[in-house]
């Protein structure tokens, strides 16, 4: 009765057309972007591109693909992507079990989860962890870009209240069975939290795909910029000032179908993973984070 | 809410523990303990010691002599740092634009998660939530290089659009209002849908019965969003109120940096890309510590002040 009303309609009619017109904004900058990637050189330089691609080409894509310094970074992403994952879903899965125990059961937990939480509030700041990173002589290397930011707290906490949720006689039960801890988080565990770990891996993933300033900071050498770094410095401040790039390769860099080509390669693992990890994410979420 | 239930460890559990389970829970402490390890030694070297390295802001830092060997200097790196002209603008641009940030961005996914919450076809709303989540994940560098490809000023998409309407291209990131306006509209197009999703949860916790009583007593939707849905979801909205209040000295840099040029530098200079310029690449570290510590404890103060009232309501974070 109440959902017929006319009032009712009215909302609801505005409510759809504004949700509409929202999700046509978050989507259509992209669109706009792989649109110029595609036109010919003459029609983005002429600003008539859209949302459809002008004089249809692959032009931009090839010179992007061939030059070396890209390729070399979009390498350098994916290594530093792949290592710092494991490395971190690693960490995080241990600790968040470790900590998903009771007071009681594992001594002094309390104590350690005041421990990570104070970061939240309280850190050294930019200046002593780049100090520590060239004391421990990380700089130049792959670790200074994948140890630092390894255990992320929000995510352990995710992953250990998800812990929670799952019933303690499920491992009663295979702790009379004689199963250690180690053989119970990877049996019991881990098999049914896949809701939280699509949702942390995606966020570690994403997360690492995505940094680009311990890249600009910690890598003297440009060689070993990240694509995250390199798009930054180079495709977005056209500062070539740190690379040595031939003049070729820079001049295609700053013309626009390239640089959107570019924008778009950045983009685009992050476009492939989303769909298929995104219908576990706000399960993930939602029972990791909103529990009580 | 969140962060209480995990740190005073109420979980609850079912089933009452036999004596001769104490035995077994001191034998689980040791695989615990190993499992925790590696978790504990990231901390240990990655977040504390950079804590510890916070001393070289009360020292005059050269890496020769390293943290330990360089020389004390009380408290006169804080006082060149306040005698600048330029830090307090700094500080002033730091909390002008977090807060605007805050009271324009806060209340978006709060109104976007509301309307969601009244779609009734679950088909829609799904492709809603996955356009609207997916800018969250899309790093400050493409939306970056996304938002100067629109609003360029030669080549730039609409100005283009605005050529019929304007005489001439509108330099939109070199006014300072109009890139302040860019950057605000561009942080909500990047978080708003993400940051409903905890709002979205909230919702669905409303008990649906106080919507039919409320119905049936003649309540009309904006009186039942008014009187139901917004006091359901008030301990969610002002805990992450709380949190993003400690935010407030803290410019995302990774926003502003992407966005930012000299020309609207008045305006766009942070305390974090001072820390950046000044402190990585001019090398001043133990001025830009200082500078960090000031940032760090007046964030420390607001969290913990914001949460000081939130408890007089019975709403507080801790």
């Amino acid at each position: 009765m109440y959902h017929k009303s006319t009032g009712y309609k009215v909302f609801s009619l505005f409510n759809h057309t504004f949700l509409i017109i929202l999700s046509l904004l978050c989507i259509l900058p992209l669109m706009h972007v792989l649109a110029v990637s595609f036109s010919g050189k003459s029609a983005a330089t002429a600003n008539i591109v859209n949302l459809w691609p002008v004089d249809f080409t692959w032009e931009s894509y090839e010179k992007t693909i061939d030059n070396p310094a890209f390729v070399r970074a979009l390498f350098y992403s994916v290594y530093r992507t792949v290592l710092g994952t494991a490395i971190g879903m690693a960490v995080i899965i241990f600790a968040g079990y470790a900590l998903s125990k009771r007071n009681a059961a594992f001594k002094s937990r309390n104590v350690y989860m005041w421990f990570f939480v104070f970061t939240m509030l309280f850190s050294g700041g930019l200046v002593p962890g780049y100090i520590l990173i060239t004391e421990l002589q990380l700089i130049n290397t792959i670790w200074a870009l994948v140890l630092p930011g390894a255990l992320s707290v929000y995510n352990m906490i995710l992953l250990m209240n998800f812990f929670r949720t799952i019933p303690a006689e499920l491992e009663e039960a295979a702790l009379i069975d004689g199963a250690g801890l180690f053989r119970i988080l990877f049996s019991v565990h881990l098999p049914v939290s896949t809701p939280a770990l699509a949702t942390i891996t995606l966020f570690t993933l994403v997360g690492h795909w995505n940094s680009w300033f311990d890249g600009l900071i910690y890598m003297m050498d440009t060689k070993k910029y990240p694509l995250a770094t390199f798009l930054q410095t180079v495709v977005v401040q056209q500062d070539f000032s740190k690379m040595s790039i031939n003049p070729e390769d820079m001049e295609n860099l700053s013309q626009r179908t390239v640089k959107a080509a570019q924008i778009f390669i950045g983009a685009l693992p992050i476009l492939l993973v989303y769909p298929f990890l995104q219908k576990y994410f706000v399960k993930g979420i939602v029972l990791g984070a909103v529990k009580e | 809410m969140a962060v209480r239930s995990s740190l005073t460890d109420s979980a609850p559990r079912t089933g009452k523990r036999l004596k001769a389970g104490t035995v077994k829970l001191i034998k689980q402490n040791i695989p615990l303990m190993i499992m925790f390890l590696p978790g504990l030694l990231f901390y240990v070297i990655f977040k504390y010691a950079p804590m510890g390295g916070i001393i070289i802001a009360f020292k005059d830092f050269n890496l020769r002599d390293g943290v330990f060997g360089s020389p004390w200097v009380g408290m006169d790196n804080f006082v060149q740092l306040f005698n600048q002209a330029q830090s307090l603008q700094i500080i002033r641009n730091s909390f002008i634009i977090s807060i605007l940030s805050l009271v324009v961005g806060f209340p978006m996914p709060i109104l976007l998660a509301i309307l969601l919450n009244e779609v009734r076809k679950m088909a829609f709303k799904r492709v809603v939530q996955t356009l609207v989540y997916l800018p969250h994940f899309l790093s400050w560098v493409i939306v970056g290089g996304i938002v100067l490809s629109l609003f360029a000023l030669e080549s730039g998409t609409v100005n283009r659009w605005l050529e019929g309407v304007l005489s001439e291209p509108y330099p939109f990131m070199y006014e300072k209002v109009s890139w302040l306006i860019i950057y605000l509209g561009s942080g909500i197009w990047k978080e708003m849908g993400f940051a409903a999703i905890i709002y979205l949860a909230a919702l669905a916790g409303i008990d649906p019965h106080l919507y039919e009583a409320g119905s049936i007593d003649g309540a009309n939707k904006w009186q039942q969003i008014r009187h139901i849905t917004i006091p359901g979801i008030g301990t969610t909205i002002i805990l992450l109120l709380i949190l993003s209040v400690g935010k407030v000295m803290d410019v995302g840099f990774d926003q502003i940096y992407n966005l930012q040029n000299a020309v609207v530098s008045d305006i766009a200079n942070v305390i974090s890309l001072y820390i950046y310029q000044i402190g990585i690449l001019r090398g001043q570290y133990s001025l830009t510590a200082a500078m960090g510590i000031f940032e760090n404890l007046v964030g420390l103060v607001l969290v913990l002040s914001a949460n000081y009232f939130a408890r007089k309501f019975n709403q507080g974070l801790w």
